[in-house]
């Protein structure tokens, strides 16, 4: 025999370590805090913090009042504590710059993921047009309507 | 194997317990919206001393009206409600909303936090104010009955 048993948990392992993740490009952190679930998750998916920068962030928790054409106002403190949530983690707060900094420049702060040249990218060239128009689908903040893992971080389905 | 009963209960006793278990449940839930109705009939009065009870006709008829003097894309209430207010709604971001009526979603107007926080937003998106407390007392009675 070539392989014991040994060698065997040595493939599994580093199967594990390369196979996998090699596949598993488009996942993020599902969010955990309760309150950003609830008060951003009454409305519309919550959203992963890694896909907005930081200053996108601010300008979005600031602006409540007037949410993309809706009053989605927080008390002071919620506010705070979910633009504190949001920024720790955005995508430009690692010192290595997330996947959604691709094409932005430092000082840009789009208000809407749909806007990010990466997800621009991701989307224009595999999306026809016509998905968009769906009833199901209905906007393009609704990513589960394509990516039915999209709350647990995990978009790999594309 | 035969299953065999250690302590002999009646089963009208049994009913009776189980019955007793379910009512301060159901009671709550329209204790409290009764609570919150209560609270804008007496705001109502402080404002309009003539105040004869809350309609839930008029309730309706804000609900179906299109008032559209919001925000361009709520102009009315229905918007992303529908127009059954025992259906399923839906945001403008796609994600389902429960249905307004209480018998299809018994946990509404509840909250009192919960009913203002979203009468102050929704009220603003849709009417580009806020609501009265005759208002808010209308359309809670007229969903209450739904």
């Amino acid at each position: 025999m070539l392989m014991n048993s040994k060698t065997y948990i040595a493939a599994a392992f580093v199967a594990l370590a390369f196979g996998a993740p090699a596949q598993a490009d488009e996942r993020y952190a599902p969010v955990r805090d309760q309150t950003v679930i609830k008060e951003c998750g009454a409305c519309h998916m919550v959203f992963q913090p890694q896909m907005l920068p930081a200053k996108s962030w601010s300008k979005i928790v600031d602006g409540l009042a007037n949410h993309f054409g809706e009053d989605a106002s927080l008390d002071a403190d919620t506010a705070r504590q979910i633009k504190a949530y949001l920024v720790k983690d955005a995508a430009d707060a690692g010192w290595w710059g997330g996947k959604f900094m691709r094409g932005l420049s430092k000082t840009s702060a789009p208000l809407r993921i749909t806007e990010t040249p990466y997800w621009v990218r991701e989307h224009n060239e595999e999306v026809p047009q016509r998905a968009w128009s769906d009833p199901k689908v209905k906007s393009k903040a609704n990513c589960l309507a394509c990516h039915s893992r999209a709350d647990k971080g995990n978009y790999d389905d594309d | 194997m035969k299953i065999r009963i250690i302590v002999p209960l009646h089963p009208k006793l049994i009913i009776a317990v189980l019955a007793l278990s379910l009512l301060p449940i159901q009671g709550s839930a329209s204790e409290l919206r009764q609570q919150i109705i209560a609270g804008f009939a007496q705001d109502a009065k402080l404002k309009n001393s003539g105040f004869a009870g809350f309609s839930a006709g008029r309730g309706q008829t804000l609900f179906l009206s299109k008032p559209a003097t919001g925000k361009p894309d709520t102009p009315s209430c229905t918007t992303c409600h529908s127009i059954n207010p025992a259906a399923k709604g839906q945001t403008r971001a796609g994600k389902e909303i429960a249905p307004m009526a209480v018998s299809k979603t018994p946990e509404r107007f509840t909250d009192s936090k919960k009913v203002e926080k979203w009468f102050r937003r929704n009220c603003k998106s849709v009417l580009g104010r806020i609501c009265t407390a005759l208002e808010k007392g209308d359309f809670v009675t007229f969903m209450s009955n739904q």
